[in-house]
Order: structure tokens, then C-alpha cells, then sequence
């Protein structure tokens, strides 16, 4: 190795020096970090976890897929799905809902007498299309989400919404609540989040059953 | 309907994943300590370090007095505001860009200054207004060298109080921030990026791009380096998202696991640095009496944090049946309490509930952790070093108390350190309340509230605490994109982050000049759970008394309707 640069004087070294110093530091930190690193990140991504790199695509069949142009959407980003055939998804405040350019809640505080008054309204509609007693409603059915992109509801939601979603695609109930039970997944290593289904993933395995 | 009371499983599994991060915290601290400390003090250069020194034109031995380590980091901090600065405003003209337009230039200025200064507040939403050269080339490179600056302050006070009669140099900040950056930081940083991939977390260089969804409508596609930026937005305790919805969006933040991972990554070295400063001090006990105030109050902040969000207090947490509003089904209340508190007593900031949409005490609480001054852990070497000042009061109340001068670690502290001290404990205060006080009397400071009556206060008072403490979490309901709040929350940042480390590098300065002494019958024990019992209320009384009237009107009025 070569001798470093020549030593500086440590003492009295003005602001401005420090500052150049602190470019020329930061140009070199910045191919690093901001080059080197995430390219690296990237290139070892694309090889070991091509699926997951590319955003966990999923084709209409259920399939995965690296190609956007067949992709239905991401598995773990959450889409709007309205019709009374389809498992439905959380109040979204992402934009007009599940817009993926606008993620976010709504924000609103915990005393709001406006969200109080959207909950109220979202727990009796909730209640009016799937034909049960309001006091049910879980509450991830009438509150939004913090990313708005939420693509999970709870077991309860999905399982109250089973009687409905059968009539519509004239499947037996039985064999669609086996289907959420199915798709339901508990808590990571048994303590960690809360169980959930992933609404993308059962509406897929729906639609596969009906076809 | 109301809320009921949380079931037995409910409140176990809550304790479970506390315990769990615990334990993966407990296994890091000794060796991730001692890993930084011969970082910090080896007196070798890895080749590759050699190598980047001579492009840098830096000499890494040359032993800084603190008054040049402090222009050394400033110049370095100047240099990246500056440089951020640039590239938010020329973004569009760079490679991939997205066609994302430039930032203006109050915006331009409280996102350089927000990244540069370890809070990464922000105003803007990732996902439409910052494109992926600037997430890479500007905001993750701030992630990495902000944290390594915290840490390099840490080092220097250390230094400090293990040196005995220097000209008061301090050790040499390019050095410190070189290894801490390549020698610590970059290696976790990569492997953590990849085990989030596996996950779930996007990497790619793609552009966002709409499909055709299954139910018929379109959607887009989400693409970028997020993985990458994430492990260190974590570890470096940044905690600027990728995507407007930070760790509650689900390509930052996928599964239960990987914000078990991600609460883990945050809290990895704030946790672990006392040791770190213990090891250079030369006395391993100190470490233990610093860790066990930290995690004193950290546990404090998580089990009153979790408590609130289970019981869904608040209209709309009765109306709903539980405080779900603003949370993702896949953490629930627990998960998102957990991170709630570990994102606001450490200075991460980083979100995966909105804070804004927290029970009343549970918003609270987060607030209440910031405003501690972010010490238990605190930020990556932000966290010991305020701890430190501190134990410095609490010495020197204690020495009021028995009439004796008070002394910590071998050093006498006489009426200049103490002043030192007492204006580090001054500065963050008077920022938050300065600036809550401006902005509830303004025009423009009001127009960007959200709620009114007592909510309204607490966003502008969690806004000032988050940018005074470089925390950068947010009440997001407050429209701070404005010239107003970007301006005065940039200077909030900039004096809560900078004044600070000046004071503490003088301490370190006059510390390493003066000569050691030897312990006697009468020096206060700091090792001992008395003392750690005596920082812990020091902490809540003279940081946390100074909020009470300001807390009172906002999240206290709240809780109490």
C-alpha cells in the first residue's frame, strides 16, 4: 500500500476546506451506497428471488409470474373487487380506493365525528349485503387501512361473507367456507401479527372453483 | 357497540412477540456492541477503506481536536444537504426518473435537510414525487452516512471520557464514518435487504406500471430499490419510506415476520451501543446501568402503548368495535403498538400504522417517547450520547444533594460541563415548543390542520416533536407540504440535530483534557440499579415535565373525552 495523503494540519482547518472534504467524502459514500449497494441488492434479487424482486405477481390461474403484461396484480397489494360475486376487501383511503399511486390512510383522528358517522354507515351497508345482524361486522370491515392497500381482511369477514359469495356463483356454502379456511393463514411463528386472508389469493381460488 | 376487553390470547401473543424481539435484541448486544467498538477503535484500515480514503483525499489518522471534528461533520452535513438539495431539484433531468417532477424548493430544502439530519420527515409521497435515482443516490446514501455520523458522535464522547489529559482531540470523524458505514452498517444492511426480498419487498429497477386487475379494473404495479433503502431506513433508524405508506405498505412491509424484523432491525444497534460506549470506557458495568434505563423505559413505552390501541378507546374505536382504523390486518393492534412505540423512543420514524388515527393515549404515549429526547435506545449513537447528558444531570443532581463535585466515568464535571450539558437539554424543548407555539397562532401554521379543538394541537405538537428529535414520524393528517411547515420544520430538524452535537463534541473536547480521577468513598456508584432508577426519573422529570402543560391540552384533553 502507498503512504496516504499528505497530513493536514489538524488544528484551525477552515469550514470551507471541510465542506469540499465532506463532497469529495460523499461522492465516493455515494457510488457505494447509492450505486454499488442497491444495483448489488438488485442483481443478487433478480437471481435468488426473481418472483419476489419483481413484486410477487400473480396470473389469473393463480400462477406466479416475473411478466407484468399477464399479472392480475401483486399478491400482498390489496385491489378493489365490488361485485357481490367477489370476497370483498377493507374501506381503502388510498385515492378512490387501492390506488397504488396515492398508498395511505385517511388520517383521521380518533375522536372524528365524521369517521364515526362513515364507520356507521360502512357497518350497516356490510350488514345489509351479506344479511347479518349489524353488532357483527367485524371491525376491519368498517375501518380503512394504514396503507390503504391492505390485502387482507379477517377470518371473520371472510367467513360472514361465504353465504353471499356462494349464491352468486351457485357453489355449494360448504365448499366455500372450506376454501377461506383453507386460504386463511394464522400468526408468523405463532405469536407474531394476527391471522388474516390474503382477499387476491381467495378471490383467484374462487373464481378457479366456480370455472 | 363497544370495545371489550382484550381476551387472554390476545394479550399473550402480544407478550409473545415482545418477547421474542427481546430475545433476538438480547443474543445482538453483546457481540454487535463489541463488533462496533473494534470498529471504532482498531487502529487498522481495510484495504478497501485505504483505498476510498485516497480518492477522498482525507488522511484517517490524523487525530482531530473537537472543534475540527465538529467542522469535519458539519462540512460533511453541509455538503449533503447541499448535494440532496440538487438532486430532488434536478430529478427529472436524471436516469430514472419516472417522469417525476423536481421538488420546489422548500420541499427541496426540508427533504435534504430531513435525510441529512437522521428524520426523514416527509412531505412528499414516494411513490409519485421522488424518482428512483434520487430514492437511491440521494435518500438511501443519507440513510447510511446520517446514522454513521450519530455513531461517530457517540465515539468521540467516549473518547472523551477514556482519555485523560489530551489537547482535547477526540479521535478523526472521516475515519469514524468510513467504518461505521462499511464495517457495520453495509453489511447488516445487505443481508437484511435480502431476507426482506424473500419476503416480499420489491427490488427492481422497474418503472410503476398498470395491469389489468381480476376483477376488470386496473391497478399499478409497483417497482424500485426498496429493499435496499428499507434494511438501512430500519437499522440506521431513518425511517423514510419508500412509499407514502411507509412499513404499512405492503411491498415495504409484507408479513407479520418481516415487521418483526423490521422492529428488530431498528431497535439492533441503539440497543447494542451501550455496550459499544461501555467497552471504550473502559468499565463493561456502565453498559449495563445505561442499557437497563433504556430498556426501562422503552418496555414502559410499549406495554402503555399496547394497552391503549387494545382497548380501542376513542369514538371511533368504539363505533368500530376495535382501534382498527389506520392499521393493517396482517399486524393488528399489538404488532402495530409495538412498532408505534419502538419507531417513536427510538428516533426511526418510520410507520406501519398511522399515527394520526392511534387511540388518543396511545398517540399520546408516542408522542411522550419522542419528546423523552429519544434515549431509550434512542437513534443510532444519538440514543447513548443523550442518555450520557443525562447521567451527567443526574450525577450532578445527586452531587447537589450530598455537596460534593459530581464526577462520572473518571471525570470531575465542574460548572462549564454542566452548562454544556444544561443547554443540550434546553435546545430540543425550545425548539418543539417554539414552533407549536408559532404555528397555533399563524395563518399559514393553522391552515395545514386536519382536526380541530384538542387533535389539532397534537398534530402540530407531535409535528414538532418528531422534526425537533429527528424522529420524522408524523400525524399525517396536518398538510405539512406547505412553504410554511417545510421551512420552519427544516430549521427545527437542523438545530434539534446539529446544536446538540456541537455541545456534546465540546463536552467530549473538555473531557478528553482533563485528567482522570481516581473513584473515592464519596463517588456515586453509576453502575448500580439506585443510579439507573435515579436516570429514569431524571429522564421523565426534567425532559418530560417541561412538555406537561402542552401534553395537557393536546392528547391528555383528548384522552380525558
Amino acid at each position: 500500500m502507498t503512504a496516504p495523503a499528505p497530513l493536514r494540519p489538524a488544528t484551525a482547518v477552515p469550514f470551507l476546506r471541510q465542506t469540499w472534504a465532506g463532497l469529495r467524502v460523499l461522492a465516493v459514500l455515494t457510488l457505494v451506497l447509492g450505486l454499488a449497494y442497491p444495483l448489488a441488492v438488485t442483481a443478487a434479487a433478480q437471481v435468488l428471488l426473481p418472483w419476489q424482486a419483481h413484486g410477487s405477481l400473480l396470473i389469473a390461474d393463480g400462477a406466479r409470474t416475473t411478466d407484468r403484461a399477464l399479472a392480475v396484480g401483486s399478491a400482498p397489494v390489496g385491489q378493489a373487487f365490488t361485485g357481490p360475486q367477489w370476497f370483498h376487501p377493507r374501506p381503502s383511503a388510498a385515492g378512490e380506493g387501492y390506488d397504488t399511486r396515492a398508498s395511505g390512510g385517511s388520517n383521521l383522528g380518533p375522536q372524528n365525528p365524521d369517521l364515526v358517522r362513515q364507520v356507521q354507515e360502512r357497518r350497516a351497508q356490510a350488514a345489509e349485503q351479506d344479511g347479518v345482524d349489524p353488532g357483527l361486522v367485524p371491525p376491519d370491515a368498517v375501518t380503512a387501512s394504514g396503507s390503504g392497500l391492505d390485502p387482507d381482511i379477517s377470518p371473520a369477514w371472510a367467513l360472514q361473507q361465504v353465504p353471499r359469495v356462494a349464491r352468486e356463483r351457485g357453489l355449494p356454502e360448504r365448499e366455500v367456507r372450506a376454501l377461506v379456511r383453507r386460504s386463511t393463514l394464522g400468526r408468523d411463528l405463532g405469536v407474531l401479527g394476527e391471522p388474516r386472508v390474503n382477499v387476491l389469493r381467495l378471490n383467484l381460488a374462487l373464481r378457479t372453483m366456480a370455472s | 357497540m363497544t370495545a371489550s376487553a382484550p381476551s387472554a390470547v390476545v394479550v399473550l401473543t402480544a407478550a409473545g412477540q415482545v418477547l421474542l424481539v427481546v430475545l433476538v435484541l438480547a443474543a445482538a448486544h453483546r457481540p454487535l456492541g463489541d463488533h462496533v467498538a473494534r470498529t471504532l477503535t482498531s487502529p487498522r484500515h481495510l484495504a478497501v477503506e485505504r483505498a476510498g480514503y485516497r480518492l477522498m483525499r482525507v488522511d484517517p489518522d490524523a487525530e482531530q481536536r473537537w472543534s475540527t471534528y465538529l467542522l469535519s461533520l458539519l462540512g460533511f452535513s453541509l455538503a449533503s444537504v447541499v448535494v440532496l438539495y440538487a438532486l430532488a431539484r434536478l430529478q427529472s433531468a436524471l436516469p430514472l426518473s419516472l417522469g417525476t417532477a423536481p421538488f420546489d424548493p422548500a420541499g427541496a430544502w426540508n427533504t435534504a435537510v430531513s435525510f441529512a439530519t437522521n428524520t426523514n420527515w416527509q412531505w412528499y409521497s414516494g411513490e409519485q414525487a421522488a424518482g428512483h435515482l434520487l430514492q437511491m443516490a440521494g435518500l438511501t446514501v443519507q440513510n447510511f452516512v446520517s446514522a454513521a455520523v450519530g455513531v461517530a458522535v457517540m465515539a468521540a464522547l467516549a473518547r472523551g471520557f477514556a482519555r485523560s489529559g489530551t489537547d482535547a482531540r477526540v479521535g478523526n470523524f472521516w475515519a469514524d464514518l468510513v467504518r461505521t458505514t462499511v464495517r457495520v452498517l453495509l453489511p447488516l444492511a445487505a443481508v437484511l435487504a435480502l431476507v426482506l426480498v424473500a419476503g416480499g419487498v420489491v427490488q427492481n429497477l422497474l418503472p410503476h406500471e398498470a395491469v389489468t386487475t381480476l376483477a376488470g379494473g386496473t391497478q399499478e404495479v409497483l417497482g424500485g430499490p426498496v429493499a435496499s433503502q428499507e434494511a438501512i431506513k430500519q437499522l440506521g433508524t431513518n425511517g423514510g419510506g419508500f412509499f407514502n405508506a411507509n412499513s404499512a405498505h405492503p411491498l415495504e412491509n409484507p408479513t407479520p415476520w418481516t415487521n418483526a424484523l423490521q422492529v428488530v432491525a431498528m431497535l439492533l444497534l441503539p440497543f447494542a451501543l451501550p455496550r459499544t460506549f461501555a467497552v471504550m470506557v473502559g468499565d463493561r458495568r456502565q453498559g449495563w446501568a445505561i442499557l437497563a434505563t433504556m430498556s426501562t423505559l422503552w418496555l414502559a413505552s410499549v406495554a402503555l402503548l399496547t394497552w391503549a390501541e387494545l382497548s380501542g378507546a376513542g369514538a371511533v374505536g368504539r363505533a368500530a368495535g376495535a382501534a382498527m382504523e389506520g392499521k393493517e390486518v396482517r399486524f393488528g393492534e399489538a404488532a402495530s403498538a409495538l412498532f408505534a412505540a419502538s419507531t417513536t423512543m427510538t428516533s426511526t420514524g418510520a410507520v406501519n400504522a398511522m399515527h394520526d388515527s392511534l387511540t388518543a393515549p396511545g398517540g399520546g404515549v408516542a408522542m411522550v417517547g419522542m419528546l423523552l429526547g429519544e434515549v431509550a435506545p434512542g437513534g443510532v449513537g444519538s440514543g447513548v450520547y443523550g442518555l450520557v447528558v443525562l447521567a451527567v444531570v443526574a450525577v450532578f443532581l445527586a452531587g447537589l444533594m450530598v455537596g460534593r463535585t459530581p464526577e462520572y466515568l473518571g471525570k470531575k464535571l465542574g460548572r462549564e460541563e454542566i452548562t454544556l450539558v444544561a443547554l443540550v437539554v434546553l435546545t430540543m424543548p425550545a425548539v418543539v415548543l417554539v414552533g407549536t407555539a408559532l404555528s397555533v397562532v399563524s395563518g399559514p401554521g393553522l391552515a395545514g390542520l386536519q382536526e380541530h379543538g384538542p387533535h389539532g394541537l397534537s398534530e402540530v405538537l407531535y409535528a414538532f416533536a418528531s422534526a425537533g428529535n429527528n424522529n420524522g414520524s408524523a400525524f399525517a393528517g396536518l398538510s405539512s407540504g406547505t412553504p410554511y411547515y417545510d421551512t420552519l420544520l427544516g430549521l427545527a430538524m437542523l438545530v434539534g440535530r446539529f446544536v446538540p452535537i456541537a455541545l456534546v463534541l465540546a463536552l467530549a473536547g473538555r473531557l478528553a483534557s482533563a485528567r482522570r480521577v481516581p473513584a473515592g468513598a464519596g463517588t456515586l456508584p453509576t453502575h448500580s440499579p439506585l443510579f439507573v432508577g435515579l436516570l429514569v426519573a431524571v429522564t421523565l422529570v426534567v425532559v418530560g415535565l417541561t412538555f406537561v402543560p402542552a401534553l395537557s391540552l393536546g392528547p391528555v384533553v383528548e384522552s380525558l373525552s
